[in-house]
This record gives structure tokens, C-alpha cells and sequence, in this order.
């Protein structure tokens, strides 16, 4: 390949980027867009808000379904037929952002975007017992239940010192 | 905002809408299937001490579900609410077969590190009936 031709495509990358990165802010943020299997719902937000597929690339999804007997220490085992076809779907609506490297331990909650969203969110906010987990979700987003992460539904967890109330909407 | 209310009413009947495999039962029932199994009569107290008990390992049943579950308990872990177990409090609890089947299979083996006997299933339901 010439020089000259990787310059373009560099340029042309760059340019849609913007673009590509808007559309995949818009899928985390806005509502649930495509329709979650009742499934879905019922098997994964029995123990935690079951997270948009977006938020996680198709090999962290994968993995995690092929051995949730052994799920973050605890046994969430379905049956095969729920494991494949929620399985197929999370393959199909998974994060598909060339770049997206899957996270430690596959986990929403070490992901670059969850770790830059949440940089400003001190060590002693998680540890609150109103929030006490990052994958406790509704203690600040009211509408992860409906995969709704918008700023505009946030609420701040019971417990926050005055200091760090005042400081919320930065 | 407007295309966000069809599909959040969409959700909510699919959540209603009853699930193709339930297999409608109910804890009366449910206990004597296990105490047919068992072949043995379930006695609510020692169904009281193995809900309670760790069984040599992180957590007991009321780690999660409360000392006492008849009101919401909360997840050890990801500290998300759990429905009353008590089905004096909770109406729906035990009512599907294959759902109890489900989180007796995954909790025991998270708290005993095995599957739970019917005799000890016939105790905890035993119990969770008597809580009023």
C-alpha cells in the first residue's frame, strides 16, 4: 500500500470517527432502543439492572455466557436454550466499535467508557451503602432498569457529604 | 422523549405477559412434592436453621433474603432488591415450578456448593409458610 493511500484512509477514519463515536454515546444514552428478550430481563436483572448489550463486545459477552455457572462467584446457570438464543442476541446487539477491547474479567464496570463516565466519582461514593456496588446501577441512574443512562435521570445516592452534593452537577 | 413511551409500555406487557414455560404450582404443593421425594415429613425448624446457617462457605439463604424474609431483602454483592421469599408476603413467590427449580439449583450451589436435598427444600418451604 502507497503513502499516499494510507493517508487517505487515515483522514477518511478520523473524519467519520467523530460521527461513529456519536452514534455509539446515542445507543448507551438515549432509551433502550432495540427491544430486550423477556428473558433477558427476567434472568440478568433478577441479581443486577441487565445491561444494554451495547456495553460490552461480542467476545466478553460470549465468554460470559459460556460459563455462567461460575458468574462473578456465583451460580446463574439457564438452561441451554436461554443460553443460546439470549446468547445469539447479545452476539448480534453487542458493542461493535472496531476499536472495543474487551475488559478485565469482562466486566461493564472496568470498560473504558464505564472508567472515563465515572472518573470523577470518589473511591468513598462506591463504598456508601446505598450504592456499595459499580454494578449497582439505580443507586444513581433511575432508569438502568430500562437501559436509560442519561444524565437527565440521574439522582444522587443517599448518604453524599454536603460538600459532595454541591459538587454533583460537575 | 415520545419514542421512548411505546417502548417502555411494550416492556411492561412483555413483563406481564405470562411466561410459556411456567409451570403454575403452589408451595403447599410444592412441599409435598418434595416430601414425597424425601419420603420424609419437612419440619419447618430445621428449615429455619439451614436457611440461616453458612454451610462452610461465604453466605446463608439470608445473606440475601434477610434473617427474616418477609419483607425485601438485598443482594449480598450487587446489593439490588429481592422480593420477599414468604409467600404470606409475597404472592408469586413459588408459584412456578421451574423458576424455584432454577434459583434452588443456583443458590444452593452458591451457599452449600451443592445441589439441595428434597428434604431440605420440604424444610425451608415448610418455614417460609409459617412466617406470618
Amino acid at each position: 500500500m502507497t503513502l499516499t493511500k494510507t493517508r487517505t484512509r487515515t483522514v477518511l477514519l478520523l473524519l467519520t470517527l467523530p460521527l461513529a463515536l456519536a452514534c455509539q454515546a446515542g445507543e448507551h444514552e438515549g432509551s433502550a432502543r432495540i427491544a430486550w428478550p423477556r428473558a433477558y430481563v427476567q434472568e440478568c436483572a433478577a441479581c443486577h439492572a441487565a445491561y444494554p448489550p451495547q456495553m460490552l463486545p461480542a467476545a466478553s459477552w460470549a465468554r460470559l455466557m459460556g460459563g455462567l455457572d461460575r458468574h462473578f462467584g456465583t451460580d446463574a446457570s439457564l438452561d441451554a436454550r436461554d443460553v443460546q438464543q439470549l446468547g445469539r442476541w447479545l452476539q448480534d446487539n453487542a458493542d461493535r466499535r472496531q476499536a472495543a477491547s474487551t475488559p478485565p474479567e469482562d466486566r461493564v464496570t472496568r470498560t473504558a467508557r464505564f472508567e472515563r463516565k465515572h472518573r470523577q466519582i470518589e473511591p468513598a461514593t462506591w463504598r456508601l451503602p446505598s450504592v456499595r456496588s459499580a454494578a449497582n446501577c439505580m443507586a444513581c441512574h433511575t432508569g438502568a432498569d430500562k437501559g436509560q443512562y442519561s444524565e437527565h435521570a440521574l439522582r444522587m445516592p443517599a448518604g453524599l457529604s454536603a460538600r459532595q452534593r454541591a459538587a454533583w452537577d460537575d | 422523549m415520545t419514542p421512548k413511551l411505546p417502548l417502555a409500555c411494550l416492556l411492561i406487557l412483555a413483563a406481564l405477559a405470562p411466561t410459556a414455560q411456567a409451570q403454575a404450582t403452589t408451595p403447599a404443593q410444592l412441599q409435598k412434592t418434595y416430601e414425597a421425594a424425601a419420603a420424609a415429613p419437612a419440619q419447618a425448624e430445621r428449615g429455619r436453621v439451614f436457611f440461616t446457617s453458612r454451610h462452610g462457605g461465604e453466605w446463608s439463604c439470608a445473606s440475601c433474603h434477610g434473617e427474616r424474609p418477609t419483607g425485601v431483602g438485598r443482594h449480598a454483592v450487587t446489593a439490588k432488591s429481592i422480593d420477599p421469599l414468604a409467600p404470606a408476603f409475597n404472592p408469586r413467590a413459588f408459584t412456578d415450578e421451574r423458576r424455584v427449580e432454577k434459583w434452588f439449583r443456583r443458590n444452593c450451589k452458591d451457599v452449600a456448593q451443592r445441589e439441595c436435598t428434597p428434604g431440605e427444600k420440604a424444610d425451608v418451604l415448610a418455614w417460609l409458610q409459617s412466617l406470618r
